[in-house]
């Protein structure tokens, strides 16, 4: 599902970084624990959607490869945050959808759970 | 080659900061992006545990042409008992460190798994060492 689509679908917002090939994403996991997206194995075109804002999600995502995150909550996303977010080729989007919502809109659309 | 990098207690802006610098070093030369995702996984967690755990650390990363060897040494409470630090949901993470996502218990074993080899040595009130090696040979492993 193509990026712009997937704002759309939760009302969301780009708030920074970037994707510089292919601006979408096919799976997705919604977690708030750093820990199990550590887990996640083979993450290709993957999302995250959570509700923990800080600049360790962002740490987690590089490490785990992926390549778009959407914050819930009305969380906001910090400059430093962004800065790491571009050097790593991701890109942060918000919206004031919980996880739930955000989540249940993107599955319905088609979008695939990773797991 | 042969890297070293500091790691302070404490510090969670910089937490990972080490994990990234490896990830570009092992990209930069080639290595099956599958083995570089597991080892920076493993690292990262390694890290943070230094940062969330310890009073100070020291990660010394060996990268030879077929295996990368990580051995992190740090000065801090110790685990006095490593076995059931290795049991999934066991955690002595402070709230601190929940909020940030982490201390679910889950960091060693996760460790464990994207590892060829993991090694942890403890002693209370000293600190801890964990080695860990992952070889270049055998990507198809990663899939498990």
């Amino acid at each position: 599902m193509k990026l712009e689509d997937i704002l759309r679908l939760v009302d969301g917002k780009v708030k920074g970084g970037s994707i510089a090939n292919e601006p979408e994403v096919d799976k997705v996991f919604a977690s708030d624990l750093m820990s199990d997206v550590l887990t996640i194995k083979n993450a290709q075109k993957l999302m995250l959607i959570t509700g923990l804002c800080n600049l360790q999600t962002i740490r987690t995502c590089e490490m785990a490869e992926i390549r778009a995150v959407l914050f819930v909550r009305g969380k906001k996303v910090t400059e430093d945050m962004v800065e790491l977010a571009e050097e790593n080729d991701m890109l942060l989007m918000e919206t004031d959808y919980s996880l739930f919502r955000a989540s249940g809109i993107l599955y319905q659309a088609g979008l695939q759970p990773l797991y | 080659m042969n890297f070293e990098y500091k790691v302070e207690g404490g510090d969670f802006s910089n937490a990972g900061s080490t994990s990234s610098a490896v990830k570009r070093i092992m990209k930069q030369i080639g290595v099956d992006p599958s083995i570089v995702k597991r080892t920076v996984v493993a690292l990262y967690e390694a890290e943070v545990n230094i940062v969330a755990h310890a009073y100070r650390g020291v990660i010394s990363v060996d990268l030879d042409e077929d295996k990368i060897r990580i051995v992190l040494d740090d000065e801090g409470p110790g685990i006095p008992d490593i076995a059931q630090a290795m049991v999934k949901g066991y955690s002595t993470a402070s709230p601190e460190v929940r909020e940030m996502g982490f201390g679910a218990g889950m960091g060693l074993p996760n460790m464990q798994s994207n590892m060829d080899e993991l090694k942890v040595d403890s002693v209370v009130g000293k600190g801890t060492r964990v080695e860990m090696v992952n070889y270049f040979s055998h990507p198809e492993q990663t899939q498990a």
